[in-house]
């Protein structure tokens, strides 16, 4: 099954396709090589964003990732560690290339990869054929550790349902009926409305009305005068990124602000809370980590990643530190020697992590089991309130892997 | 629907067209009067938004960037023109496209150079940061309503140097048949390098005035570009008035699609150019065979 698949034919204007070849070229290259290789040291393909939208996330769970192991002397599991790395580029039409490559012609033991969703469905679809053992850093589509679960794919992230099931509860709780969602059009928005509105109903409340527009469209302005219309008693939404700090100032310009609170997921303030300024102020979301958690593996988490970086660790840094730790754990199973997978894939699968986010253990799909933090925007942070659900353990609905 | 909310969205129409029409009768000069296909359109309108971010940052006023911001972008457009796009006309569209697909790649790792790619914001002005109460939980962005007035007179201003000046006579001219304007004896060399830097200009002045309504990030001139060739389209290429209904008939199909038709709203600005096209295949105010 594992052949090397072409580029499937691209499907745009025959005017653009010189240009697209011309960005590929210019892209190759990019490749880093790898280190002369010492007495068969590790080899950990790192497939991320380094260039593009996400370009700073992939950065940050590298620089997770590579923290973690200098932490343990550039060993993991007490072998040396060396690095190759790949440009994703968040581009699903590149993706099998660029993994085929990792597992094909660079042979890597383990490939760390990616932020983008689309992209990851295609690093498991090979993962799955070439049986190479693949952890998600971030990538949040349920079917990874859905349908398409395999003993060899792991993810120290979340799932999108994960995420924001916690959140109709909490919403519920709060004495919420009637609420509006709004996101894009698309799988991630769909899953984590989906989470939500699965728990929110189950504990009695309602969903008015789902507003959805295409990704990643940021016009939302007729939306937002719908919602002022409907009047619910909440809104919920899901959004990231440049459409983030759009909605939510769009969102707060109208004035809903005042009158109809927003609540969301995490995404929808992290990592763009300081371009949202005082619009965001008030916002409550669901994540698996908050700026301010104050345990024992945080700070010391965070000292470390600033003394490294000097910036200041967030969540995906957080899941790339934890994506060394889990492997730590495994080599550490099997002293070193990853040719006896068995036994790494049970220590992994049975490991107990002190993550930085809280308790970190993983279910029979390989997808963490973990708190879901409540948090609330205060002066440009995303501080927590409390544990909206702990454990929370992803229903992995689909997945056959027993 | 009652009618102040009614009101609302077709005022939200009604701005989000004139935006629209900013930015695409930039466009319509461009690939309508010098015929030049110009896929970097869009990535003006970003470098615009980034230059009122940071020009608003340095100065902290938002006036100023958005001078500054269309006064750097003009200077920019009169020197792609001399040295790069000036080869361009007259030759095929292929040509047209991978030198300014080229450009977006340039315009778009200089921006990662100067700015970075974070995301940012810009604050409207004081005068014109608060919003009109309208009903008990409804109100109105003032800059909004700031932005459906400033487009409406950059329109009239447009469409006054076109209409009733001795340049937009040129310009005209030049459009429907460059040779002759040539043969009696007009320097058309200057006039298209004044069209192209004012194209680029008003791509760029879009994108400041989007600025403030909230958000600054790579990648953001992607849609729009798309946007601005169907209203070019569907207006009638070359014809800025029809950039104007074309623009307008966006706003309104976006915004009442997203509200009563949101499972196929984002497919109805094609429709509607499908049916336009149909039934006038030049667009809506085009007259100039394609």
């Amino acid at each position: 099954m594992s052949t090397i698949r072409r580029l499937p034919p691209l499907s745009r204007r025959a005017l653009l396709t010189g240009a697209a070849g011309a960005a590929t070229i210019a892209v190759a290259p990019r490749f880093a090589t790898p280190a002369i290789a010492q007495t068969s040291p590790l080899k950990v393909g790192l497939m991320l964003p380094y260039t593009g939208t996400f370009a700073k996330l992939g950065q940050f769970i590298d620089d997770g990732f590579r923290l973690r192991v200098e932490q343990a002397g550039g060993k993991l599991g007490g072998r040396d560690v060396t690095f190759v790395q790949v440009d994703d580029e968040s581009k699903p039409e590149a993706a099998t290339d660029n993994m085929n490559r990792l597992v094909g012609r660079e042979k890597v033991d383990v490939v760390v990869g990616t932020v983008h969703s689309g992209v990851a469905m295609a690093m498991v679809k090979v993962a799955r054929d070439s049986g190479t053992l693949l952890i998600i850093p971030n990538a949040g589509a349920n079917d990874a550790t859905g349908p398409a679960c395999a003993p060899n794919i792991f993810r120290t992230s979340f799932s999108n349902w994960q995420t924001t099931f916690p959140m109709g509860k909490v919403m519920a709780d709060a004495g919420i009926k009637n609420v509006v969602t709004i996101t894009w059009k698309y799988t991630a928005g769909a899953e984590m409305v989906g989470a939500f509105a699965e728990n929110f109903t189950r504990n009695g409340g309602k969903i008015v009305e789902d507003l959805t527009l295409p990704f990643p469209q940021v016009e939302f302005q007729a939306l937002i005068t719908r919602i002022a219309q409907l009047k619910p008693d909440a809104v919920f939404s899901f959004f990231a990124g440049g459409g983030a700090v759009k909605f939510v100032k769009d969102y707060a310009a109208a004035g809903l602000n005042k009158t109809i609170p927003l609540y969301g997921a995490g995404f929808l303030t992290d990592g763009t809370i300081e371009a949202q300024g005082e619009a965001a102020n008030g916002i409550k979301t669901t994540l698996h980590y908050a700026d301010n958690l104050d345990n024992p593996a945080n700070v010391a988490f965070l000292k470390a990643f600033k003394a490294k970086t000097q910036k200041d660790g967030d969540i995906y840094a957080v899941q790339g530190f934890d994506a060394a730790a889990l492997l730590d754990i495994g080599l550490g199973a099997v002293k070193g020697d990853a040719g006896a997978r068995d036994t790494m894939i049970k220590a992994m699968a049975a490991a107990k992590i002190d993550s930085p986010r809280g308790p970190l253990s993983f279910n029979k799909a390989h997808n963490p089991i973990q708190n879901i933090y409540l948090r609330e925007v205060k002066n440009g942070r995303n501080e927590m309130v409390s544990i909206a659900q702990a454990a929370v353990d992803d229903p992995a609905r689909g997945c056959k892997m027993t | 629907m009652d009618l102040i909310t009614f009101g609302v969205q077709l005022l939200n129409a009604v701005q989000y067209g004139m935006v629209l029409f900013l930015v695409a009768s930039g466009l319509t000069l461009v690939f309508g009067i010098l015929g030049v296909i110009n896929l970097a359109h869009g990535a003006f309108y970003m470098l615009g938004a980034y230059l009122a971010y940071w020009i608003a940052l340095m100065t902290g006023n938002f006036l100023v960037a958005l001078v500054g911001g269309v006064a750097i972008a003009f200077v920019l457009g009169l020197a792609l023109e001399s040295v790069f796009i000036r080869w361009l006309y007259g030759r095929d569209h292929l040509a047209q496209v991978l030198l300014s697909f080229g450009l977006i790649l340039v315009i778009d790792e200089a921006r990662q150079l100067l700015f970075g790619k974070d995301v940012h914001s810009v604050a409207p002005p004081d005068w014109l940061s608060g919003s009109l109460q309208l009903t008990d939980n409804l109100s109105y962005p003032v800059y909004r309503l700031a932005i459906c007035v400033f487009c409406l007179a950059v329109a009239a201003l447009i469409f006054f140097v076109i209409t009733r000046t001795k340049i937009g006579m040129i310009v005209r001219a030049g459009a429907e048949n460059r040779e002759m304007t040539r043969v009696l004896g007009i320097d058309y060399d200057k006039v298209n390098r004044l069209v192209f830097a004012t194209g680029i200009a008003l791509a760029a002045l879009g994108g400041i005035v989007t600025a403030p309504m909230s958000t600054v990030y790579p990648g953001m001139g992607d849609g729009m570009l798309i946007l601005s060739f169907v209203v070019v389209v569907l207006g009638g290429i070359g014809s800025v008035a029809g950039a104007a209904v074309g623009a307008l008939l966006i706003g309104f199909t976006d915004t009442f699609g997203k509200v009563f038709f949101p499972s196929v709203s984002g497919m109805l600005i094609y429709l509607l150019m499908a049916i336009v096209l149909l039934w006038r295949p030049n667009g809506i105010l085009g007259r100039r065979e394609v």
